[in-house]
């Protein structure tokens, strides 16, 4: 900016007369408003507010003003000026929207395009049954026991009240291992949990077992030699056959939706006493007329084997040192490649073994 | 167990129109589990008749055969039929059966005329095989005046062989030995609809002595009981009645000669296994011992078994002549000239039966029966049993004396609190219920002072225990009368550490693109050759299974490469073209001194030092991580081509899990088998190894039929979890401003990258933030057998910024080590 003007010259103020500024700020916004694009706006803000536009320069020579004419002059150039400055930015912005809509229309893309770089992972359902059914019971207050699949015999049959010459030990098709005197099996049962949990900690007992199990059936639809199941036992003071069937009545619920019930059936095994098999209201038909005729889930009966339970024998208690005139016990165990056949209607067992990702994936991460 | 409903019925009146089904359901509500119902001859349509042959001719055809032409009568209704018949063991005059055309034959056999052999055979003359009453097929069935009785042509044989009958198959659990009998089935059916029953054991037999067959038992433990009863002047041709034959073929035996039946006949009946004995073979008196070691006998199946000192032998003067309680011998066996019948009944020792009939592989009807207890009063019984069908339908003479040695176990009382079975079971069952329900059973029970005592029947020597008692009370109220009762456990603490660790590295891996694989843990030599296995791998030192499914894969796992290996062949085998499976599972290491797991006493808590024993025999068994890639990691798209797995996936794979458990690993250049010598990590965690990822060596690949370039990882996940930090500590954070500066250093190109990448952190010291390689070369530009490897620094300080010269110098340091360590010249 230049300095006062003390020789000003009347005739070089010319411009900074009112119809001139007006002209000059009226030509201005004509042109900010001629703008078309964001290019022609830059030119234009050069052209009329740039250091060399006329504003700038009428601006200039209001020092050169005489005194009393500079208020004047100052507040007209300097009103055109902020006229054009507004202009200017509000033209910009109507610009730069445009261009951003403009820009954002040319950018669409076709968001149907796959973009699976990463392949699909999943868990193995039974996996997740498992972490299911032990969600259930951690959520009751139990916990999740654990134990090794290549076990002592004494834990996987004698402790259980099936010394080595009882008739059941033969319907178990043991996996023997090798010597034949090394007293070590692989788990036929994962009741040896429950001879582990009650040597390792005392009542009250409230413990799952969810696992791997072993038997030497040959593969088939409906059998596997390598197959899981899940133990319950509880043993605790007063506790009775019905709270075994409350146990099971929600366990049921819980893997197979409301209403489903059980039904016991007298059995027999070794390790409990009195035993019982368990059976699953059908849930397809729910064993009610006439659904139950020609179900083909039940075959017609309105209920499904699920598993066996019992009162756990105060013989077991007796070998794992539990006093059974003070407490009481409860034990079940299911198959769970059964439990997941059913519920999710796995038809082949092979489904379960062979490990082809087709079927696995297709139960992603949670069932 | 198959019984047959009729042979029910002939014990206990059932109400008349009980179905087998509603029987079974109740006898299933008692205990006795229905396997299947099965209905012979329900699909049997008439008229299938009585006819006399009046002519057979015989008549040679061109293929070689002779078929007989025959004139049937078929009586008045039926009339005259002309039937061409293949077989020829019948005659004119002969008596057969007829199944006319209309008639449906078991199976859906239709019968219709139809021409065959020039003739037109106006129905079919009928084998037993053809009719389901056996499996005889070779020859017509001739019926037989003597057991068939006054039969007339035309009428009907539905009834007169038994063709329909209903027959409810049941699965007896060990512990309900007596219902192996149609006496413990007729029993229970009594006990569940609440009606009589006639036990057909109870009969009046002569007093032991006289001139019963001698006997002397040398191993009173192994054989308690031995009765014989004697039938001399037996008629061995005699045939078996129809009735009889057809119930011990419904009973799922096979009809062999009237002895035999008879025997079998009464086992099915009583429950109690007979043997019978050709008299005439029988060399001086019947010794019951233990065998001698390595004793030698010839059973009736003509395999000859080599005896053990356990086994419990009946022998004469001869030798052995049977295996107690399991089968006979060849040299005694009843035969088609037995007329001296020595009819064995006798009560062996539960636990010797099974061991002998296990260790000679020898399940038999009767052992099944032994080791599971037979009801020790019977003996005398059935043989008496035995004699008097033998004579019915045999002739000849029962003599009346009998031998009888030694006497039944005594049963043992059983005291229980009267409310026992309401306090186990839960229902509300009063004192007085539970004695009657005990009573029914057959048990002999006395109550004082709220304490019941209880002898249990002989029939039922499984009962033993208080307990015992109340299942017995519980299934007779009824199993489906337990209340529902959710029991409140205590506050629980959740799920462990490491079982909250396992579900977090599933879901990483599944969220890395793996699926979940489980495989089985048994391997064979051949996996071992096909990993590459060198001799001495402690991979190869493994447990075996003793009878495992297959020969080829005898041992359990200690690497669980195989299982993922084949599952991944198998994939590919069906079309996936990329493959990247998991699987976290036990690896089985034996314990190093191979050490035995004895077995400990039940009848309380072992001591400490014996469990202790115990558990250090179980061997290691921990939880191992592998995964198999196999193909593209990244699949090809309209973005580009797929990124084949490399060693760096593998290697990936293992730090994801680490981070998702917060555990720092290191990668060092490894060589292990089955992996490529050059592209194998070893991993290590706190020093400990972890394991190994990369990429497989290609003799593996071709071995398991994988793609080349399969890389696959295998690590201690046990281990893994066990580093990971109890409690993550929060990080301190500065928020003064970052400086960066990039190094490019040449160095040697077997120089692990890690080893470089550490040094650098070590020389730029505590000021250095994060160091991360950014690029790799080789090439003209570094020379022959070098690399560059660049690096981005960013330095910082927790408590002012720092100056040029303070970053200068932090990254002139870490340059000068690397320099000084690995000769890393700067580019």
């Amino acid at each position: 900016m230049s300095g006062p003007n003390t020789e000003y010259d009347p005739v070089a103020v010319t411009p900074l007369k009112a119809d001139e500024v007006e002209a000059m700020r009226v030509a201005a916004l004509d042109a900010v408003a001629a703008a078309r694009d964001l290019e022609a706006l830059k030119r234009v803000r050069t052209e009329h507010a740039g250091d060399r536009s006329p504003l700038a320069l009428a601006n200039r020579e209001i020092g050169a003003l005489p005194p009393q004419a500079r208020k004047d002059a100052g507040m007209r150039v300097g009103r055109a000026r902020g006229d054009v400055n507004q202009a200017l930015a509000a033209r910009q912005a109507e610009l730069e929207a445009e261009a951003e809509a403009r820009m954002l229309v040319e950018e669409t893309v076709d968001v149907t395009l796959p973009w699976d770089l990463t392949p699909q992972g999943a868990r193995h359902p039974l996996t997740t049954l498992q972490e299911l059914v032990g969600d259930v019971f951690v959520a009751m207050g139990w916990e999740v026991a654990e134990g090794p699949e290549v076990e002592a015999e004494w834990l996987n049959f004698d402790a259980l009240n099936l010394g080595a010459d009882h008739p059941a030990r033969t319907m178990q098709d043991t996996f023997w291992l090798e010597p034949a005197d090394g007293g070590l099996v692989m788990r036929t049962h994962t009741s040896p949990v429950q001879a582990r949990t009650m040597l390792q900690r005392r009542p009250p007992i409230y413990v799952v077992c969810p696992g791997r199990v072993f038997r030497t059936d040959e593969l088939d639809a409906t059998h596997t030699p390598v197959f899981s199941q899940v133990e319950g036992l509880v043993v605790d003071r007063g506790i009775t056959m019905a709270h075994l069937k409350g146990t099971l009545d929600h366990f049921g619920e819980a893997m197979f939706g409301e209403g489903i019930t059980t039904r016991f059936r007298p059995s027999y095994f070794p390790f409990t006493e009195p035993s019982a098999e368990v059976d699953l209201v059908c849930f397809v038909c729910r064993g009610r007329e006439p659904a139950v005729h020609g179900c083909r889930t039940c075959k017609g009966e309105g209920w499904i084997e699920w598993g066996g339970c019992g009162v756990v024998n105060p013989r077991v208690l007796a070998a794992c040192g539990i006093d059974s005139e003070t407490y009481t016990g409860f034990a079940f165990g299911m198959g769970l490649e059964r439990t997941l056949m059913f519920r999710h209607g796995v038809e082949d067992m092979r489904d379960l073994v062979e490990g082809d990702v087709r079927f696995t994936a297709a139960f992603g991460t949670e069932i | 167990m198959r019984a047959p409903l009729s042979w029910i019925r002939d014990y206990v009146d059932l109400p008349e129109d009980l179905t087998p089904a509603d029987l079974a359901h109740r006898l299933t509500a008692l205990g006795l589990k229905l396997e299947a119902l099965h209905a012979p001859g329900s699909d049997i349509v008439g008229p299938i008749v009585v006819g006399r042959v009046l002519s057979a001719a015989a008549e040679p055809q061109k293929n070689g055969k002779t078929i007989l032409w025959c004139q049937v009568d078929c009586g008045p209704v039926h009339g005259q039929h002309g039937i061409v018949c293949g077989a020829q063991n019948f005659g004119a005059g002969d008596l057969v059966v007829v199944s006319l055309p209309g008639a449906v034959l078991p199976g859906g056999f239709a019968i219709a005329a139809r021409p065959t052999y020039g003739h037109v055979s106006d129905g079919m003359i009928c084998s037993a095989r053809e009719l389901g009453i056996g499996d005889d097929h070779d020859g017509i069935l001739v019926l037989d005046p003597a057991l068939d009785g006054d039969v007339k042509p035309g009428d009907p044989v539905e009834e007169l062989l038994g063709l329909r009958e209903d027959v409810i198959e049941l699965e007896i659990n060990p512990d309900r030995a007596y219902a192996l009998s149609l006496r413990g089935i007729a029993r229970e059916a009594a006990i569940g609809f609440g009606v009589a029953f006639r036990d057909p054991a109870v009969r009046d037999v002569p007093a032991p002595g006289g001139d019963g067959y001698p006997v002397r038992v040398e191993a009173p433990d192994g054989c308690p009981v031995f009765t014989t009863r004697t039938v001399i002047g037996f008629d061995p041709a005699a045939p078996t009645p129809r009735w009889m034959a057809r119930r011990v073929q419904l009973a799922g035996m096979r009809p062999i000669s009237l002895a035999v039946d008879v025997t079998n006949y009464v086992m099915l009946e009583l429950g109690q296994p007979i043997h019978g004995y050709d008299g005439d073979r029988l060399a001086g008196p019947i010794v019951v011992r233990r065998a001698s070691e390595g004793e030698q006998l010839t059973t009736l199946d003509d395999v000859t078994r080599t005896m053990s000192a356990e086994d419990l032998l009946i022998t004469d003067d001869s030798g052995p002549i049977g295996i107690a309680g399991v089968m006979g011998g060849q040299t005694t066996e009843l035969s088609e000239a037995t007329t001296h019948v020595v009819i064995e009944a006798a009560h062996f020792d539960p636990t010797t039966v099974f061991r002998t009939a296990r260790r000679h592989k020898l399940p038999s009807e009767a052992s099944k029966r032994f080791e599971r207890g037979v009801d020790p009063l019977l003996p005398a019984y059935a043989a008496d049993r035995v004699a008097e069908l033998l004579v019915k339908h045999g002739g000849g003479t029962a003599t009346d004396a009998m031998t009888y040695v030694g006497g039944p176990p005594e049963s043992h009382a059983i005291t229980a609190d009267v409310d026992l079975a309401a306090r186990v079971t839960g229902m509300p069952i009063p004192g007085d219920t539970a004695v009657e329900h005990l009573r029914t059973v057959g048990c002999a029970v006395t109550v004082e002072d709220g304490t019941l005592t209880a002898l249990p029947p002989s029939w039922r020597p499984d009962l033993t225990d208080p307990y015992d008692l109340v299942e017995e009370v519980a299934r007779i109220v009824g199993y489906t009368e337990v209340p529902s009762v959710l029991p409140a456990a205590p506050p629980g603490r959740g799920l462990t550490r490491p079982q909250r660790l396992r579900r977090r590295v599933g879901f990483a891996l599944a969220g890395a693109g793996l699926v979940e694989v489980r495989s089985w843990p048994f391997v064979g030599d051949a996996d071992f050759e096909r990993l590459g296995l060198p001799a001495g791998d402690g991979r190869r030192s493994t447990i075996r299974v003793a009878n495992p499914l297959s020969t080829e894969t005898p041992q359990l796992a200690t690497t669980l490469l195989p299982g993922l290996l084949a599952t991944t062949a198998r994939n590919v085998g069906r079309g996936a073209s990329a493959v990247g499976v998991y699987e976290t599972a036990p690896v089985f290491l034996p314990t190093p001194q191979r050490l035995k797991a004895p077995i400990l006493g039940v009848a309380w808590r072992p001591d400490e030092a014996d469990l202790a024993k115990l558990m250090a025999a179980v061997p290691s068994q921990p939880l191992t991580l592998a995964v198999v890639l196999a193909g593209d990691r990244q699949p090809a798209g309209w973005w580009g081509r797929g990124r084949p797995a490399c060693w760096a996936d593998a290697v990936q794979v293992v730090r994801e899990v680490a981070r998702v458990l917060g555990v720092e690993i290191q990668v060092a250049q490894g060589s292990r088998e089955p992996w490529h010598p050059g592209r194998c990590g070893q991993l290590t965690v706190e020093g400990e190894l972890l394991g190994h990822a990369g990429e497989l060596h290609p003799a593996v690949c071709a071995a398991y039929g994988v793609p080349a370039r399969t890389c696959a990882v295998e690590v201690d996940l046990d281990l893994l979890i066990r580093c990971a930090p109890a409690v993550v500590h929060a990080p301190r954070l500065s928020t003064y401003p970052v400086a960066k500066e990039d190094v490019a250093l040449v160095v040697d190109a077997d120089l692990p990258a890690a080893d470089l990448a550490a040094t650098l952190r070590e020389g730029a010291g505590p000021l250095l933030e994060s160091l991360r390689l950014f690029d790799v070369w080789t090439g003209d530009q570094v020379g022959p057998g070098k690399k560059s490897l660049a690096f981005a620094l960013r330095f910082r300080a927790p408590d002012r910024t720092l100056t040029e010269a303070e970053t200068d110098a932090a990254r002139a340091a870490a340059v000068t080590l690397a320099a000084e360590r690995h000769g890393a010249v700067q580019r």
